[in-house]
């Protein structure tokens, strides 16, 4: 045995077992969003399911993100056929509730799905207490660069996206991306300048 | 108590391994009271044998009895799934997988302990340790992260069942099984390495021979898997296409070239003394490709389709690939001085030369499948961006490889070892030179596009060619030296030189399957149309008409159906079914697409969409000649791989 070829041979496999090592810490199915810090992609979509007092809003309305400045928005993709939402669902109305009386307006929208089989999925799950609106042709998901649902986007009241959530949100998370902006005064936005 | 049992079980095998794996090598290293410490290895390869199978069966038998107190049970069960799959789902998900694959490297360990049990020295004891060693990884992972045996309390009264895509196709029950021998058997001339060096019997050739059978063996059932998983995916996923270079097929398929390559320098070894060193490297760098790539597709570290849960296990497998890269590259390089091999190379023009080059291809190969597949990995590590690597990548880098692959199996075995002659090969190589020029003529007039398809085809048609002269010269010898029939001859020439004639069936295999492929590719036409009943739809010469949309609820899941019959001149000769399935777990419907198959192609069929009240359906139409070759060609190689690797009877 020639120890020290067998030392020097070994020594090869640290960079090989480094980078398995490093690929263990990243998730590859993870997709990076250039949103977050940019101007929040323009929107105005009709109400289909109104909520409940004090958010609701009359179905048929148009929720358009340009008359939302000065207030946070949560921007909320999901579908009835989404089973990760069914895990956020009670957080979000929650979370909905306790910021009523602050400016904050939670808007949902509703991905790849009909607007019968969402109305079905919150009376089932209970309500939701926030109005949710109808993405025809999926067009505001493109421009938000939908990866899947769920999917969240919290917009601050310059109409800058703040945070963008994968999966399901939990409430003390979403809180306190709310709180963090409430307390800061929302910074302008280069092109609102 | 099942429970109980099999945990019990479990734990026994994880001591039996260590004892045998790691103190019995040891002892046996030590010299004092050898012969016990020899028996105290062989005797924990039966004794770990008998405890996994326990702990195996305990698992079959609660998935049976729908015990869904048992974690893995209330995982992958359900009471509607027939009980067919319910049995096999042992290997559907990561931990029954875990311990499937420890079952089978005990039964391989138990096969080279007992055809092994007369031979003297200290290769097989030392081989039987290091078997036992890699078996107590796979038990630490089965008591530890990929415990199938947790107890579920409260017990659900059903549970999900399989993965839909598991229990829809029968050849789940062929193409794990056929996986793991493959891929577990590689662990055996990996241990027959090991053993080598520490008996140090690694100068002396015979552990190669010893070696080289159970790497055909594993060899061949890897072919068999890698071939069945086409057709798995061929029959199931409803794209009509077979390999899409995803990283857990290049798993499967890496390691299945190193070990190709091996198969072919060993008997550059055995005939001319050379490349010791180098068929060691392939020996354990084909092992360490097996458990690289079990770790890519469990540890989720590259995105595949093939995924499977994920948890704590990919460290555990990261661990121990350390641990054995490490030592492997220890092994090797520290004994590098004692393989120097005596054999040169005489000739340029010579089989030799053939085998270095096709050594050389096939690493290449590999390398290029290796680097596409952790390619995303290391980019990101590098520049921090996320890429995919995809089939265009592929496809441009190996089919000139494969391509002069093919080239090679034809000139092979025309040249004689040692030394060959130009114009001997010249004249041999006459009758392939003219079929590859008919062949080219006939695909370019036939509308081959591209290239490599031309090349593929005629260097196919040249190589088998140059392989079956290779049985009617040796054939037509013995007919005029012994006066036998041809057949007869035929027949007797393959018994007596069982190895060469057995790999040149394998070859037959490639080439039948390369036409396969090549043909596939290259002349596949395909429709896609929305009718309703009654009208008709026309890809290449094939009409299909649509004769209703069905839907059917069966035990397990709805079915959608729709019956398509394929007319020629007014009469019906064939109907489809694709369908849909519904799964009560699964979002989304699963395609089960319908295919005629005929030696000459298929008609792969499926149900792309429906209106609910069956007005109409949306059919894909995709005609794929030769595909059922491919299958086939899979058939021929492992025919092959059983002839060479069959054990000559020694004649008294």
């Amino acid at each position: 045995m020639n120890w020290r070829r067998a030392a020097l041979a070994s020594a090869a496999a640290a960079p090989v077992i480094a980078l398995l090592a490093w690929g263990m810490t990243r998730d590859p199915k993870e997709i990076v969003s250039p949103l977050p810090g940019r101007n929040a992609p323009e929107f105005s979509l009709g109400v289909f399911a109104p909520g409940e007092p004090p958010l609701a809003r009359k179905v048929g309305d148009t929720i358009a993100l340009a008359s939302m400045r000065g207030k946070i928005v949560v921007f909320n993709f999901w579908a009835s056929w989404c089973l990760e939402c069914r895990v956020e669902h009670k957080d979000l109305s929650f979370v909905a509730q306790q910021n009523a009386s602050k400016s904050v307006q939670f808007v949902g929208v509703l991905y790849n799905d009909v607007p019968s089989a969402g109305l079905e999925w919150i009376g089932k799950m209970g309500g939701q207490a926030y109005p949710s609106v109808l993405d025809q042709g999926a067009r505001t998901a493109i421009d938000y660069g939908l990866y899947g649902v769920p999917e969240t986007f919290v917009i601050d009241a310059s109409g800058r996206v703040a945070y963008k959530h994968t999966g399901p949100i939990p409430a003390a998370l979403l809180q306190s991306k709310i709180d963090s902006l409430l307390a800061a005064p929302a910074v302008q936005s280069p092109a609102s300048r | 108590m099942t429970r109980l049992l099999a945990v019990d079980a479990l734990w026994f095998g994880l001591i039996v391994c260590a004892i045998g794996g790691i103190i019995a090598p040891i002892g046996i290293g030590r010299g004092k009271q050898r012969d016990a410490w020899i028996a105290v290895a062989q005797g924990a390869v039966y004794a770990n044998f008998a405890l996994i199978t326990v702990a195996a069966g305990a698992m079959m038998w609660a998935l049976a009895r729908h015990d869904f107190s048992i974690s893995y049970v209330a995982q992958v069960g359900s009471r509607a799934t027939p009980m067919f799959y319910t049995v096999i789902s042992l290997w559907g998900a990561l931990e029954g997988s875990i311990l499937f694959w420890a079952w089978v490297l005990a039964l391989y360990s138990v096969g080279v302990v007992w055809l092994n049990r007369k031979r003297p020295g200290l290769l097989v004891p030392y081989a039987s340790a290091a078997l036992l060693a890699i078996a107590l990884f796979f038990h630490v992972l089965l008591v530890g992260p990929a415990n199938p045996f947790h107890l579920v309390s409260p017990v659900p009264l059903d549970g999900p069942g399989p993965n839909p895509l598991l229990q829809n196709h029968i050849l789940m029950a062929v193409h794990p099984p056929l996986l793991y021998l493959g891929y577990v058997g590689m662990s055996v001339p990996f241990a027959f390495a090991v053993g080598a060096v520490l008996s140090g019997e690694i100068t002396n050739a015979d552990w190669m021979r010893l070696t080289r059978r159970w790497t055909l063996t594993a060899w061949a059932f890897l072919s068999a898997a890698i071939i069945a998983g086409m057709w798995w995916s061929y029959e199931v996923l409803g794209w009509g296409g077979y390999w899409a270079w995803d990283p857990v097929e290049n798993a499967s398929f890496i390691p299945w070239l190193t070990a190709t390559a091996y198969l072919h320098s060993v008997m550059v070894q055995e005939r001319r003394d050379m490349l010791r060193l180098w068929n060691l490297n392939l020996v354990v760098g084909t092992f360490m490709l097996t458990i690289l790539g079990t770790f890519l597709t469990r540890s989720g570290i590259i995105s595949s389709v093939h995924a499977f849960t994920q948890g704590t296990i990919g460290y555990y497998f990261l661990a121990f690939i350390a641990i054995v890269l490490v030592g492997a590259l220890a092994m090797v390089a520290g004994n590098s001085d004692k393989l120097r091999a005596p054999g040169k190379l005489d000739a340029a023009l010579s089989r030799e030369t053939v085998f270095l080059l096709n050594n050389l291809l096939l690493t290449v190969f590999m390398f290029t499948v290796l680097i596409g597949t952790l390619f995303p990995l290391v980019a990101e590590a590098v520049r921090g961006v996320k890429v995919s690597v995809g089939e265009p990548f592929y496809n441009r880098m190996t089919l000139p490889v494969m391509v002069a692959l093919l080239f090679l199996m034809g000139v092979g075995p025309a040249l004689p070892w040692k030394r060959g002659n130009m114009d001997d090969l010249k004249r041999k190589m006459l009758p392939g030179l003219i079929v590859a020029a008919m062949v080219a003529t006939i695909v370019v007039v036939v509308g081959a596009k591209s290239v490599y398809a031309v090349l593929a085809f005629s260097f196919v048609g040249f190589a088998a060619t140059m392989n079956v002269m290779e049985f009617v010269i040796g054939a037509r010898a013995r007919v005029s030296a012994h006066g036998e029939r041809f057949g007869t001859a035929l027949l007797r020439l393959i018994a007596g030189n069982r190895r060469r004639y057995g790999g040149y069936i394998a070859h037959m295999g490639i080439f039948v399957a390369a036409t396969g492929i090549a043909a596939s590719s290259t002349f596949r036409s395909e429709g896609e149309a929305t009718l309703k009943p009654g009208q008709s739809m026309v890809v290449g010469k094939t009409t299909a008409r649509l004769k209703d949309v069905w839907g059917r609820e069966e035990k397990q899941r709805s079915v959608i159906g729709a019956t398509v019959e394929l007319v020629r001149d007014g009469a019906v000769y064939a109907s489809l079914t694709p369908r849909m399935n519904f799964y009560p777990t699964s979002q989304q419907p699963i395609p089960t697409p319908d295919v005629r198959s005929t030696p000459f192609g298929d008609t792969y069929m499926n149900l792309m969409s429906f209106q609910q009240d069956g007005s109409s359906a949306t059919i894909k139409v995709i005609l794929e000649p030769l595909v059922p070759w491919i299958w086939m060609g899979g058939g021929i190689i492992v025919l092959g791989a059983l002839v060479s690797a069959w054990p000559v009877r020694k004649l008294a």
